[in-house]
């Protein structure tokens, strides 16, 4: 199975995000109202070393599986679709306290009632799509 | 005598060890692990995703679910080949798996340590034993659902995520860690997105929902 390494790849992801509680709704709660550490920590360091990361594969030029030279993924130039799409995400993520990763995590864990979260989430990337014209971006 | 003397010797150590690898190594594992641990490790889960030739983008698998469900009749947006991207929805099976095992096979139960001014203010507004739980039964148990506000809350925060993702063209993952460690402006504009969008929702209208 080709996909293999990458269910390994979810499956390390999935343990990880439950063990460091970036899953817990409450850690979400607690990060927007700065009255822990814990959350900024996580993204701080994941964040260092990310960029640890793109700096080493850029100064070594560093190939991918593929035989392509590691690249930065980059998003378009923009701002309001920036600032309003990611306005309108942070308000569902302090509300239910799960991004689109923590979403099938938790289904994981045993929350079944995250499917109502998954399959709206998926009504909302559909209207996104229908009406993403008439937005500005 | 020297063989009682291996033996002594030899079951000490292996006591020890056991005792070892029982307080430290295991029970490193079943607690909560620290963030100066995770933060790394989420970094590493990026840099595999990245060195096998993909990105690390989670809400993508929500645009190629709407194509598979036969979103593309309806908008060009979904005319994608959803048969590319599956690697990501196999990502996403592993995530499922790696959920379950987190809490059934590398967990002890130990409650959230969260900042007891959160854990009261929280208590005040309805939210009982914050911690003991990965959510609220407030909101995702059988019972808040049934009362109608649960469901509307969970449709809603669901609504407002995923149309949020597209908009802003992805989430925590590619824009939180991938845009800012690849130090992409773009990224930065919808990471203070997520914060004003995040604090409003925490601060003003959870507690006038509660």
């Amino acid at each position: 199975m080709k996909h293999f390494k990458f269910l390994l790849v979810g499956i390390f992801f999935g343990i990880v995000l439950v063990k460091s509680e970036a899953v817990s709704w409450y850690r979400i709660y607690e990060m927007f109202r700065f009255q822990s550490f814990h959350m900024y920590g996580i993204i701080g360091t994941a964040v260092l070393s990310g960029m640890l990361f793109f700096l080493i594969s850029k100064k070594r030029s560093v190939k991918n599986t593929l035989n392509e030279t590691i690249s930065f993924p980059s998003k378009d130039k923009g701002f309001i679709r920036y600032i309003i799409g990611g306005s309108i995400f942070g308000l569902g993520w302090a509300l239910i306290g799960a991004c689109p990763g923590p979403m099938y995590i938790l289904l994981g864990t045993g929350v079944y009632s995250m499917l109502i979260v998954i399959a709206s989430a998926l009504v909302g990337t559909f209207l996104y799509g229908v009406i993403k014209d008439k937005l500005p971006h | 005598m020297l063989i009682t003397y291996v033996t002594f010797i030899t079951e000490r150590s292996l006591t020890s060890l056991y005792i070892y690898t029982n307080l430290s190594g295991m029970n490193f594992i079943l607690n909560p692990w620290p963030w100066y641990v995770s933060g790394p490790l989420i970094a590493l889960v990026m840099a595999l995703l990245v060195y096998f030739g993909k990105t690390f983008g989670m809400s993508s698998n929500l645009k190629t679910m709407c194509t598979m469900l036969g979103a593309n009749k309806f908008s060009d947006f979904f005319k994608v080949d959803w048969k590319e991207q599956s690697w990501n929805l196999v990502v996403v099976i592993g995530a499922i798996i790696g959920g379950y095992i987190a809490v059934n096979f590398l967990s002890n139960g130990v409650v959230t340590n969260l900042n007891p001014k959160t854990v009261s203010e929280l208590s005040d507004l309805g939210f009982n034993n914050a911690g003991t739980n990965l959510v609220p039964k407030e909101l995702y148990d059988f019972e808040s659902i049934m009362s109608g506000k649960g469901l509307l809350i969970l449709i809603i925060g669901g609504l407002l995520v995923g149309f949020g993702t597209r908009y802003a063209d992805g989430c925590t993952s590619g824009h939180a860690i991938t845009g800012l460690s690849s130090l992409q402006k773009p990224s930065l504009i919808a990471v203070i997105g997520f914060f004003i969008g995040g604090l409003i929702m925490t601060n003003l209208i959870l507690p006038l929902i509660f």
